[in-house]
């Protein structure tokens, strides 16, 4: 009973984290393309928000360590 | 035509103007007065008691940073139909739509532990325990949409925002100095001991608080759940104006309240500070309370309506309030759970409460810049937005302020991470 009720639980939680991943999938094929004109503004300012938000990420987890510390 | 039938004339074409600008307004006052949520009532009740009403015109001048930055979202919304997660993923691929998504929920399931640390706080003032008052307001907050149908939501919402007006009698009650409320509100000065790292640390959290992303989702999905057109694009602005005049006024008011009986005081949250009025005035700390109260309660609301919307649309579930439980169940679903999970969360004992409502500062700068980017870009693309997108004018104010807030909420989200670098 108590095997069973574990099996159950387990397939339970599969199945749902392979609906959501597959939901995840459907999503990342929906939007693999991006829909806004390139033009060089959009080029520029996705570049620079990248490497803003890689020296921020940086930043907190430097400050992360050195709390650690 | 003689004279009084010109008169029945506009008087009939004004009357039918403002029902039609009442059956529309909501979206932009409600997204405006709840950025008015207990973070920003504590961070108004500190700059009363700190700066008395030296830095009330600095608050006036956020009133049309709020409308220009908001009012994209109300164009973006009614001529795409789609959310600001939808339009995000769709104009600019998965991994920007993920990390927006993804950002947004951890935000604003931390500013909902900020909102119902400041709800809990308000009410044991007047004695109820924590636990009680997570419990009601979860409730209330649920059968708030499960009623089904976005009007009735939306208008019970104003009403919550009609309280937000209480701070207007309990600055009047105070009597402050007109000649100096008027000075201070319309002639920009520093206060007594200049520019200092302490006052722009004030400065930046007003503008943190004035501008937050959760505000840019919330009324874009809003107006879309709402089935706002392009030809309601004038009244969605009037109802835009109207929130950011709405928001200043009760900001403005706040400070004053405080300005006036609480000037020196070291204020570090708005129970505190409804707590020290008790002590002078119990009505006036009660109208405080309440207004703590209400904040916490209309913020919520709308931060958890905004997530929901958020991953409605982009994973496809039913998401509009205009849906039963059974049609929606995911999008109910996901709005309890931000909102439960995040109220049991604050009853944790010695929980870091202080820690997580400075991490939520941190963390919303690092949406925010994102979420301004893509909300200009998006403004701009011909294709999607035709001839409602930004003009010369509309782009020069609206990069210049964008530029503005990003600089000044990286060097708050910095101050507050490396405090001994900004002298705090």
């Amino acid at each position: 009973m108590k095997v069973n009720a574990y099996r159950f639980v387990v397939i339970g939680i599969r199945k749902v984290w392979r609906e959501m991943l597959g939901q995840i999938r459907e999503i990342n094929r929906r939007y693999a393309t991006p829909h806004i004109k390139t033009t060089r503004m959009v080029t520029v300012c996705l570049m620079v928000l990248r490497c803003y938000l890689i020296l921020l990420v940086g930043i907190l987890i430097y400050k992360f360590i050195s709390l650690l510390r | 035509m003689s004279f009084w039938a010109t008169l029945y004339y506009h008087g009939r074409r004004l009357f039918k103007a403002i029902k039609l600008y009442l059956i529309l307004a909501g979206p932009g006052i409600i997204v405006m007065v709840a950025d008015n949520d207990a973070g920003g009532i504590t961070t108004y009740a500190a700059t009363g008691a700190k700066y008395g009403y030296h830095l009330l015109w600095f608050l006036i001048l956020l009133g049309p940073v709020a409308y220009y930055v908001q009012e994209m979202t109300v164009r973006l919304g009614a001529v795409t139909k789609r959310g600001h997660a939808e339009a995000i993923f769709y104009a600019f691929g998965s991994f920007w739509g993920w990390f927006s998504l993804l950002d947004l929920i951890f935000t604003d399931w931390l500013t909902l532990m900020t909102e119902f640390i400041g709800m809990t706080a308000a009410l044991r003032i007047f004695g109820v325990p924590s636990w009680v008052t997570v419990l009601v307001v979860t409730a209330m907050m649920t059968a708030m949409v499960l009623q089904g149908r976005y009007w009735t939501w939306e208008k019970i919402a104003l009403l919550f925002c009609g309280v937000n007006l209480i701070y207007i009698p309990g600055a009047v009650l105070v009597d402050p100095p007109i000649h100096e409320v008027l000075y201070g509100s319309f002639v920009p000065h520093f206060p007594p001991g200049g520019f200092s790292n302490e006052l722009f640390f004030m400065l930046m959290a007003n503008i943190g608080t004035t501008i937050a992303p959760w505000m840019l989702f919330f009324q874009q999905s809003a107006v879309v759940d709402k089935g706002m057109q392009e030809k309601d694009i004038a009244l969605g602005r009037l109802d835009t104006a109207f929130g950011s005049l709405f928001t200043v006024v009760v900001a403005a008011f706040c400070v004053i309240l405080t300005g006036t009986l609480l000037k020196g005081v070291d204020i570090n949250d708005a129970a505190t500070a409804a707590v020290e009025l008790m002590g002078i005035n119990k009505h006036l700390g009660t109208l405080l309370a309440i207004g703590l109260f209400d904040a916490g309660f209309l913020g919520a609301i709308c931060i958890s309506l905004a997530s929901s919307w958020a991953f409605g649309e982009v994973l496809g579930w039913a998401h509009s309030l205009n849906n039963k439980v059974g049609e929606a169940p995911w999008f109910y679903g996901l709005y309890l759970l931000l909102l439960a999970s995040a109220g049991t969360v604050t009853l944790i004992p010695g929980a870091p409460l202080v820690l997580i409502t400075l991490f939520v500062q941190v963390i919303a700068v690092t949406l925010l810049p994102a979420a301004l980017v893509f909300l200009i870009l998006l403004l701009n693309n011909e294709e999607s937005m035709g001839r409602h997108r930004n003009n010369l004018t509309q782009n020069v104010v609206n990069i210049s302020i964008v530029a503005v807030i990003i600089i000044l909420s990286t060097l708050y989200g910095f101050s507050l991470l490396f405090p001994s670098t900004f002298g705090n």
